[in-house]
């Protein structure tokens, strides 16, 4: 019984659908959708790993290397808003957050 | 057969990990489940000789990112019960579009193009294989522009969220120290002229 590539490309499937699932069941938590966000760079750079082993090839895993990168810089200046907007309003509600609405 | 059990294992876990971070009441709770998930991700890049990665994946996520989320969550404080309102009613169409999602990247891959027929599975690496040191070969040579992009990146992350959240407490006393080097007799000190007040009497 050997793992084949497909049975990596379906759990990186199945981790993207319940990152996106989520994304539609907590519209009103940032945390927890940026939480998600997370979960689906995860199902990505599985995807990526697993390529780069079947076709040997390095080129995988160095793009993985960089989305690690840009989702830490992401998560980084994301919490930053977040604590900024939080000190402003005293509260992360997506319904409070409506100044952009003309 | 172990490499199966293996991975069953871990794709289990990080699937079950994954679902309660999405469903679970407590966001801090949601955050150590994350963790979890990560883990067991790390794991399964294992399987697939991507030690550096596996081992960065722990260190990078569960050693800063998280514990940046845990911070955060900690910091504020959270009306849980308005974050949920709304929870039970969205959750039909979130389970939706999950599997219409599901159903649809099944059918791309379990096609017969990612069969193990075609992509075969390499051969294990010899022990004394180094994935890091592979790694690096290329990504110091191939790919040094983008790193050093990525060294640009992370550069600017830093100002920004330091730019963010600092602020300016006008009430809080400090010293500074260049002006009081450079501070001239003349700031401090006034010397009032004025007539004596004995001499007359």
């Amino acid at each position: 019984m050997t793992i084949g590539l497909s049975h990596y490309l379906i759990l990186a499937a199945i981790l993207f659908s319940i990152s996106i699932a989520g994304i539609v069941i907590n519209r009103k938590n940032i945390i927890i959708l940026l939480m998600s966000i997370e979960l689906m760079l995860l199902a990505v750079n599985l995807n990526f790993i697993a390529f780069s082993h079947y076709l040997d090839d390095l080129a995988g895993q160095v793009f993985v290397f960089f989305i690690l990168t840009v989702a830490a810089a992401e998560a980084a200046i994301g919490l930053a808003i977040l604590v900024v907007l939080f000190r402003n309003k005293r509260s992360i509600n997506i319904d409070d957050i409506s100044e952009l609405r003309g | 057969m172990i490499e199966a059990i293996v991975f069953y294992f871990f794709a289990v876990l990080s699937v079950t990990t994954a679902t309660v971070v999405v469903t679970v009441r407590n966001p801090i709770l949601a955050a150590l489940f994350l963790v979890l998930t990560f883990f067991a991700s790390a794991a399964i890049w294992m399987t697939l000789e991507a030690e550096f990665l596996a081992i960065t994946l722990v260190l990078v996520y569960v050693g800063a990112v998280m514990v940046l989320f845990l911070f955060v969550v900690m910091m504020l404080d959270i009306n849980i019960a308005r974050m949920r309102e709304g929870f039970s009613r969205v959750l039909p169409l979130g389970i939706v579009v999950a599997v219409i999602m599901l159903a649809l990247m099944w059918s791309v891959v379990t096609s017969d193009i990612f069969s193990l027929e075609v992509m075969v599975k390499p051969a294990p690496r010899a022990a004394d294989y180094s994935n890091t040191k592979a790694l690096g070969g290329v990504l110091y040579t191939d790919y040094v522009f983008a790193f050093e992009v990525a060294a640009v990146i992370l550069l600017v992350a830093i100002i920004a969220a330091i730019s963010l959240t600092m602020r300016k407490r006008p009430q809080t006393r400090y010293q500074n120290p260049s002006d009081q080097i450079k501070v001239q007799k003349a700031d401090r000190l006034r010397i009032v002229k004025m007539p004596s007040s004995g001499e007359e009497s």
